[in-house]
């Protein structure tokens, strides 16, 4: 059983998130994303992922919630606040942890081909976009260095604001510079290897599948926003945004 | 694939001058033909336009180029075609799905991809398994991968556009391995068309020798041995790195002068960085003299330039300048000090000479340092008037900095150090990629610089450079246990 969700179709895991999200926007109560978040919690082993991964890759969403909450609890207007506060800080959770799971799970790759092959995305956009991501890190390292160059040159950040808007717009445009010229070689490049020819069909070493246990993924998706509305709405606590 | 070109000619949209003229061309099956040339005489223009990578709005073309008797088409796999710089050719993230990535666009059969790709990579001796990330390979590796992918489609012609020009000597070593297994195996490609400056390198993986004339047309034509001994002369004059010639020493005539910095059991850990990429240096930089620093790759050379140069702040040990170089009552390490104080004492120019530029004029550039010192608008002028004379930029003082070649762009990015009056010179692979003229150039610049009384670092893969320049050397040894090298040139 462990993992066994992380093969899926990239496709079904964004769309399990999806529907998973959209149901739990409906409403601000703390009974229906309690119980999205109990479940959720639940399949993390699913895909292969340990509580600990999962924990280091929300912090930053675990501290928004948290912030929620306490904002909430100094200030909120409803009449018992603490109740407010924990629907609140669960919303955010069971809201952000599918698409946590979905995301640490994908490789940009398979993303890539089941974004042309299942939902018929244009290959120029997908590919492209695939190769961008691949320059992005190389786009770190030329700001480090252009940032460096400029002290060499004698500017420092530390000046007037206006100095340091300047020197920033200046590492910016030498930024953007760099990597036109990477991309356009790049383009190049796979212009020679005949991507983007016209008149002949591209084919797929890859296959990516979407299979009945992807189909499944996505109907248990919609199966726990409505299982969490539900209860929601038995309970009596359901509250609609709009 | 026979290869004919006939009366060919390229002029770029919005450019007077043609980029290639007046080329007549025949190429045979199975030969393996070396281009040479200045540089600008069309060589890469010419490649281009056998690759079909000329697009016809993008300029004027005259003559025919014919390949296998039709016109060149880029999504075909006739002609394969590998470029200097492997992190801007790669598009997969994965090393299998890179080289199957032309098959894919040329409409392979999927059954039929995957043992291609495993063939093509035997062919270039690629270590490891299809699944290896792409980005966790040295440069060197990474162009072997690109020339596997361009070989996939067993194309009739390779076009090799400088494919080591960007790489260190290990990994250019590892390419030109891969391109000599390629010439052996009877199942590769026909004909090859080679640009490379380091003709010595290369020499014995090609039987035939054509050279561009600066003027266009074609200078000269034949077997390698009968084209160098009749014209290895002149196209040593016009920067071509032909065997056998002898290089003019420039060290030190006089005795070193006073130490400028010392380092005392210098070390730096990149933040997270699981071992340090520098440990335990201790030297001396001093007036009048020229330090040369080597090592292999990941030895922590261009780490031991930004240390140098105040650009990084030591994690271990300390960088002190001496009285004769810092101000009196200033604090002596250099990563301290404001960076307008630090451009006056130490000028750090970087591999990469664009990563420094800041104006849109070559005259604007120069005018930076010495207004950030404070100089009066006279005396200003006056400076950049003599560092375009000395630089012989004279005539490109209103040009952008982007627009320069590369020997241009690289003057100029010393002659901005220049201009605030350091007294060090720090220098990261200074020669990286020029050909003979802009080198014997730049040795020439650096050792007057030196002789004026500046303390030169230059740490460099370059053993040339040493060589003729440096009066003192430090080698650098990778740090045991240390990450495989970072991926890229430097």
């Amino acid at each position: 059983m462990r993992g066994s969700l992380a093969g899926r179709n990239p496709v079904a895991k964004l769309g399990a998130a999806l529907v998973v999200t959209v149901g739990l926007l409906a409403t601000i109560d703390p009974v229906a994303p309690g119980i999205a978040l109990v479940v959720e919690l639940a399949v993390v082993p699913l895909f292969g992922l340990r509580y600990g991964q999962l924990l280091r890759r929300s912090w930053p969403i675990l501290l928004g919630a948290a912030g929620v909450a306490v904002v909430q609890l100094l200030f909120g207007t409803s009449a018992d606040r603490g109740l407010a506060a924990a629907g609140l800080a669960l919303r955010v959770l069971a809201i952000a942890v599918p698409s946590v799971l979905a995301f640490a799970t994908i490789d940009p790759t398979d993303l890539a081909d089941a974004l042309v092959q299942q939902v018929r995305l244009p290959e120029r956009f997908a590919i492209g976009a695939l190769a961008a991501v691949r320059l992005l890190p190389l786009l770190a390292d030329d700001w480090r260095t252009l940032a460096v160059a400029r002290r060499a040159r004698g500017l420092s950040a530390g000046g007037s604001p206006l100095a340091r808007l300047r020197l920033f717009a200046s590492t910016m445009f030498a930024l953007l510079v760099a990597a036109i010229r990477r991309g356009t070689r790049l383009a190049t490049a796979m212009d020679a290897r005949g991507f983007g020819g016209a008149g002949q069909r591209r084919t797929r070493a890859r296959q990516q599948r979407f299979a009945a246990a992807d189909a499944a993924l996505i109907a248990a998706g919609i199966g726990l926003a409505v299982l969490a509305l539900g209860l929601s709405l038995a309970a009596g606590t359901f509250r609609p945004v709009l | 694939m026979t290869v004919e070109v006939r009366g060919f000619g390229w002029r770029h949209a919005g450019r007077r001058a043609w980029a290639v003229r007046g080329i007549d061309l025949r190429i045979e099956p199975g030969e393996r033909v070396l281009l040479l040339g200045p540089s600008g005489a069309g060589k890469s223009t010419l490649l281009a336009a056998l690759a079909g990578l000329l697009p016809e709005d993008s300029g004027e073309a005259e003559g025919t180029v014919m390949v296998g008797g039709r016109p060149p088409g880029a999504a075909e796999g006739r002609v394969g075609i590998v470029f200097q710089d492997p992190q801007a050719q790669l598009v997969m993230a994965r090393c299998g799905d890179e080289v199957a990535f032309g098959l894919e666009n040329l409409g392979w059969d999927p059954p039929a991809i995957w043992p291609r790709v495993d063939q093509v990579l035997a062919t270039v001796g690629f270590p490891y398994g299809r699944d290896r990330p792409t980005s966790a390979l040295s440069g060197g590796e990474q162009q072997r991968l690109v020339l596997a992918g361009g070989l996939a489609p067993r194309p009739g012609l390779l076009l090799l556009d400088e494919p080591t020009a960007n790489l260190d000597p290990a990994g250019a070593a590892l390419v030109r391995q891969a391109l000599a297994a390629m010439a052996a195996d009877p199942a590769c490609p026909a004909s090859v068309v080679l640009v490379e400056h380091r003709v010595a390198d290369v020499l014995d993986l090609v039987n035939r020798v054509v050279v561009l004339s600066g003027e266009g047309g074609i200078a000269a034509d034949g077997p390698p041995g009968a084209v160098l001994d009749h014209h290895g002369g002149a196209l040593a004059e016009q920067g071509v790195w032909v065997p056998g010639r002898e290089l003019v020493r420039r060290r030190a005539g006089t005795a070193p002068g006073e130490v400028l910095l010392r380092t005392e059991g210098l070390g730096y850990r990149h933040p997270g960085a699981p071992g340090p990429a520098l440990s335990d240096v201790t030297i001396t930089v001093r007036a009048g003299e020229a330090l040369g620093v080597r090592g292999p790759n990941g030895a922590g050379k261009s780490t031991l330039a930004g240390l140098l140069g105040g650009l990084l702040a030591p994690t271990c040990g300390a960088v002190r300048a001496t009285g004769a170089l810092a101000g009196p009552g200033d604090d002596p390490r250099p990563h301290r000090w404001r960076a307008r104080d630090l451009a006056g004492r130490i000028g750090s120019v970087f591999q990469n000479p664009e990563h420094q530029f800041l104006a849109s004029r070559v005259d604007e550039e120069l005018a930076i340092g010495p207004r950030l010192a404070g100089q009066p608008a006279p005396a200003v002028a006056a400076t950049v008037d003599e560092l375009l004379a000395r630089m012989r930029l004279g005539h490109l003082a209103a040009a952008n900095p982007y627009t320069l070649s590369g020997g241009e762009q690289r003057r100029l990015a010393v002659a901005t150090a220049l201009g605030c009056a350091p007294q060090v010179l720090v220098l990261d692979e200074p020669t990286f990629g020029q050909d003979l003229r802009t080198w014997a150039e730049l040795v020439d610049l650096l050792a007057t610089l030196r002789d004026e009384g500046r303390g030169i670092v230059a740490v460099t893969h370059d053993a040339d450079l040493v060589e003729v320049l440096a009066d003192r050397v430090l080698s650098l040894q990778a740090p045991a246990g240390a990450p495989a090298p970072r991926v890229g040139p430097r």
